[in-house]
């Protein structure tokens, strides 16, 4: 790894930033603090006073440690409610909420993605498919989407469908059009000269997808599910703002409600180690795959 | 092109008759076990598909651009007639007629929305944003050791839900455009770093040789050739940012805004249930979004000109 170091640099760089800024930002507030109590306090008082503060404009690192730890760990094996002693996960951790937002992501990816294989498979196979729905499903990644995800959840709850499927749907729909797109791109990536050789050996259409286009298509469908595993996270989480009950999106809001920022990086944290996993998951399956094919680098 | 749609060509016949016979049964069966409505739905679809499916076997290049706008339109005189037909509530779907309707006659509150969101809000902070990220990558491309440990931590935040950072640039700039400006800094920094950094390494060693036999200093270097080089790397991340400019200025709005904008709109609307006002709100989105994006893919055409993707079109 020759470029841990430089990495690990990095990341020092901005943990010093962050607590230097952590320091400057909380330290008016204390500054108040002790202008109302009337008395005089020196920066040797602000420093570790901005560290512990209740609700700080910027949490110190450590803090978010301790708090996701608390929110994590110490609330499923010591809180009351936790799982040790209720058996069942704690509402108030972040385990809980992570497994929901979790779970609707991957069903909603899970159907975006085969759906979009499958119209994929259709537009390369049908002319008129092809020059129908392209334009559209091209024009559909410049619109911010994610906008009317509360749309989506309000009328499909107002229709009765609540729980895990409307989450699933939005998460689906922000999956679907990257899928479809990068994977008419693998599709037709196979060169004029492999199609020729296929057409001499007087292949079917449906032999020309499963022997040639679909192994071709490989790099470009686990480019396009990353892309469209990390939307349909955004999306979820989006997805969960207006609804209440359980998810890192109603934490989120809950948080920004009544102020816990503590609470809000812990999750904004719970997230991004979430949502980075699910891409690395997805990273090392494409690398076993292209492997197995003989396309690895 | 030609050569590559041999196959799909020589299958073509076969796989369309089967496509047919089970549209055929299909609308066989609808017409037997549902009403006139289905079956009228049915039969409007099926009419496009055939129109589309013989402009598209004609060929040519104006025919090619109408069957997409056929496709569009049917799919909104589907929706129409299913909101008519079947008496759908406005409170759960309104139609396009309906949302036309809204959308006409209160433009002046979507005109005050699209300001304040997108004018401010998303525009402001994607100019800011993506300056500083060029700024930042040209520094960052002098230095291998930045270059080494700041990519792989700028590729890692680039996949995180960076929207979730929301409620706290809320917290700290304040409900007006400010905070919204500062979501979109936030969201297009990295993304188009990734890619601004991989375009200055574009250039290739005898180009690069070829200006130091010109004793070129690092600057004209710089501006001369390695700039150029990048630009449809730039591009292309400027591209990505204009629709995370907007998600990240909508999205921001959820978290607090003052009365006016396309995210406050659209939350307190649903929750008034005036869904033809969320959905004409929807359709700025759109608009602003693929009109955004259509000025940037206008301005990358005259920059890289010169580019294979760009010549021969």
């Amino acid at each position: 790894m020759k470029s841990a170091g430089p990495v690990l640099g990095v990341v020092g760089v901005i943990v010093a930033l962050w607590y230097a800024a952590a320091v400057l930002m909380n330290a008016q507030w204390e500054r108040d603090q002790a202008g109302r109590a009337g008395v005089e306090i020196g920066w040797t008082q602000i420093v570790p006073a901005t560290m512990a503060q209740e609700r700080p404009v910027l949490p110190a690192p450590h803090q978010v440690a301790a708090e996701l730890w608390q929110l994590t760990w110490g609330e499923e094996v010591s809180g009351r409610r936790g799982i040790v002693q209720s058996g069942s996960l704690s509402n108030r951790g972040l385990v809980l909420h992570a497994w929901v937002t979790f779970s609707a992501t991957m069903l909603g990816f899970a159907i975006g993605s085969g759906f979009g294989i499958l119209l994929a498979v259709g537009i390369v196979n049908n002319r008129a498919m092809d020059a129908s729905v392209m334009p559209w499903a091209i024009a559909s990644q410049t619109i911010p989407i994610v906008a009317i995800a509360p749309m989506i959840i309000v009328v499909l709850n107002s229709v009765g469908v609540a729980g895990l499927i409307p989450k699933a749907i939005i998460a689906a729909y922000l999956s679907f059009f990257p899928v479809v797109v990068g994977m008419v791109k693998g599709l037709r990536s196979p060169d004029g000269m492999q199609l020729d050789l296929l057409r001499t050996y007087n292949a079917s259409s449906a032999q020309g997808l499963w022997k040639l286009r679909l192994p071709a298509s490989m790099p470009y469908l686990f480019a396009s599910l990353k892309v469209g595993v990390a939307a349909s996270f955004v999306g979820t989480i989006v997805a969960e703002l207006p609804l209440g009950g359980a998810g890192l999106g109603t934490r989120l809001l809950a948080g920004s409600y009544y102020g816990q920022t503590i609470q809000i990086w812990a999750t904004l944290v719970v997230a991004s180690v979430l949502a980075a996993s699910m891409v690395a998951v997805v990273n090392s399956i494409q690398t076993r795959v292209l492997a197995r094919m003989g396309m690895g680098a | 092109m030609s050569s590559s749609a041999g196959i799909a060509r020589t299958g073509a016949p076969r796989f369309l008759g089967l496509e047919g016979l089970i549209a055929l049964m299909g609308g066989g069966l609808a017409v037997l076990a549902w009403d006139w409505r289905v079956t009228l739905l049915l039969g409007a679809w099926l009419g496009a598909w055939a129109v589309n499916h013989g402009l598209s076997q004609m060929g040519g290049r104006w025919r090619m651009r109408l069957v997409p706008v056929i496709f569009g339109a049917t799919l909104l005189v589907l929706w129409e007639m299913t909101v008519t037909m079947f008496a759908v509530p406005s409170v759960i779907l309104p139609g396009p007629l309906a949302i036309a309707a809204r959308f006409g006659s209160s433009m002046d509150v979507l005109w005050g929305d699209f300001v304040q969101t997108f004018v401010k809000g998303a525009l402001s902070g994607y100019a800011m944003g993506c300056g500083a990220a060029v700024l930042t990558a040209v520094a960052v491309d002098r230095s291998a050791f930045l270059q080494r440990g700041l990519l792989p931590v700028g590729n890692f935040v680039a996949a995180l839900p960076v929207v979730g950072i929301a409620p706290i640039l809320v917290m700290w700039f304040g409900f007006d455009w400010q905070s919204k400006a500062a979501v979109v800094v936030v969201m297009v920094f990295f993304p188009v770093l990734v890619n601004t950094v991989a375009g200055l390494r574009a250039t290739d060693a005898m180009q690069r040789d070829l200006m130091a036999t010109y004793s070129a200093s690092y600057w004209q270097g710089l501006f001369k050739l390695r700039l150029p080089a990048a630009m449809p790397f730039i591009f292309n991340g400027l591209k990505i940012a204009t629709t995370l400019a907007m998600i990240g200025a909508i999205v921001a709005e959820f978290f607090g805004s003052p009365t006016q904008g396309m995210g406050f709109r659209i939350s307190t609307e649903v929750g008034r249930l005036g869904l033809d006002m969320v959905w004409a709100e929807i359709a700025v989105a759109a608009m602003a979004g693929s009109a955004f994006y259509g000025v940037v893919a206008m301005l990358e055409k005259g920059v890289t000109f010169w580019h294979p993707s760009q010549r021969g079109r």
